[in-house]
């Protein structure tokens, strides 16, 4: 699972079936330091993330599916949860 | 899913059967302002897309998916096309 971003959204009327009705983010994807990293991605969204939220995602395929849950679907990222707070770098010993 | 622009369009007399009757587009991937980002691809196309126009795609074993039940052999394929790109950070 990766962290990233989220910087908008896109508006498709015409996409795939199985995509109907899905909100569909644009995400930048962040390293865990908080810096930006490679070009933004479109993710399905289930969870109501909103702008400038930070979110936990996935760019696995199969699990993008499970998320969609429509079976086979042409879907390889989705959004796993909106980040409260990243602990991240420090040792039992502080 | 990525955004990318079509730029263009390939065609292949001899190929895997399964191709067969599938086009296939020359995409630019871009950033949501528009400016490309990396190299340009080729993807098959499940929506009909043309020319210049925006588009979003999918990419690895999940680009074959949108033509199911048929096994397509593909690695990267156009699913949508984008009316609207809203960047609010």
């Amino acid at each position: 699972m990766l962290i990233g971003r989220v910087i908008g959204n896109i508006v498709a009327t015409k996409k795939d079936l199985k995509l109907d009705g899905e909100k569909l983010l644009l995400i930048q994807p962040l390293e865990l330091s908080g810096a930006a990293k490679g070009a933004p991605i479109i993710a399905i969204d289930r969870m109501g993330a909103g702008p400038r939220e930070r979110v936990l995602y996935t760019q696995d395929g199969r699990t993008a599916q499970q998320i969609l849950g429509r079976g086979t679907a042409g879907v390889d990222a989705a959004v796993l949860g909106v980040i409260d707070e990243i602990d991240f770098g420090t040792t039992a010993h502080g | 899913m990525q955004l990318g622009i079509v730029c263009g369009s390939l065609v292949a007399s001899r190929k895997d059967d399964r191709l067969e009757g599938i086009t296939l587009l020359v995409i630019q991937p871009i950033q949501p302002d528009g400016k490309a980002t990396g190299k340009a691809l080729i993807a098959t196309d499940s929506m009909g897309a043309g020319p210049g126009e925006r588009v979003f795609w999918v990419k690895s074993k999940e680009a074959s998916n949108p033509f199911a039940p048929l096994e397509v052999p593909t690695d990267a394929t156009i699913i949508g096309i984008v009316d609207l790109v809203n960047v609010e950070a």
